[in-house]
């Protein structure tokens, strides 16, 4: 049951973003919506109603350092976008490789450190 | 420059389209616990800033902006990736804005109720992202 809230809530939540981020002008500004904490609002307060606060407040200390992933991947995007060669499709899934790479990397320091 | 409502590109997009998010939406947020439960906090808060939201945006601008120069007689797909690119310039500000509401659900969700906690990193994030906007577009 509790999968099933959390594929709703993330669901809705992804797509009530996402429809906000359709239909602001000027792109750019649009595109502010692209990075909203969807799943993290969705996740948090069911982490928060199952395990308690300390577990979601760790989870959030770990998505500061994903955050910077995110930011490595959409500057990527960015990047290769504008020079027009490759389709926004390719180049958006293909460039989740370097979130990968940044999320492994943020997973690596948060283990070594004992976190 | 301020920012406006343009329902146009509602027209042009498919239903799938948005059924394709949701279920990315719901998909990504079901694995995030899992993973959390399988892995524990640390390494599933990682998938909090998963990239749900931005590939299926950046693919829906640049099909909109292709079909509208279509219809104008041009065929380059050049401009929808230009667009497409666009989109993710903003991405990067608000993914600034998404290190911020992390920062600040860390601090608050152990000292207030998490309703609260998650309110105001919702509006840190919106707010720093704005404000990031709005210098990168006066500079």
């Amino acid at each position: 049951m509790e999968l099933l809230w959390r594929f709703l809530l993330g669901g809705a939540l992804v797509s009530l973003f996402a429809l906000v981020g359709d239909v602001l002008r000027p792109k750019r500004f649009a595109g502010l919506f692209g990075a909203a904490p969807s799943v993290a609002l969705a996740s948090l307060a069911l982490t928060v109603a199952k395990s308690g606060p300390s577990v979601a407040a760790t989870e959030a200390r770990s998505m500061i350092l994903s955050s910077l992933g995110f930011i490595l991947y959409v500057w990527v995007v960015h990047r290769v976008l504008a020079r027009g060669r490759w389709p926004a499709s390719l180049v958006a899934l293909g460039g989740l490789v370097v979130w990968g790479l940044a999320a492994s990397l943020a997973a690596g320091v948060l283990l070594a450190g004992g976190a | 420059m301020i920012p406006k409502l343009d329902f146009s590109s509602l027209k042009d997009a498919h239903g799938y389209q948005y059924a394709v998010r949701f279920m990315l939406g719901g998909a990504v947020t079901v694995c995030t616990g899992l993973i959390a439960g399988h892995w524990g906090p640390i390494i599933g808060g990682l998938f909090l800033s998963f990239p749900a939201i931005f590939p299926a945006s950046a693919t829906l601008i640049e099909r909109h902006e292709t079909e509208k120069k279509q219809r104008a007689g041009m065929n380059s797909p050049l401009r929808g990736r230009k667009a497409a690119a666009l989109d993710a310039a903003g991405a990067i500000l608000g993914g600034y804005g998404l290190a911020c509401f992390g920062a600040v659900a860390w601090l608050l969700l152990p000292v207030y109720p998490f309703g609260l906690a998650l309110s105001v990193a919702g509006v840190v994030w919106l707010t720093v992202s704005i404000c990031l906007w709005w210098v990168c577009l006066h500079t």
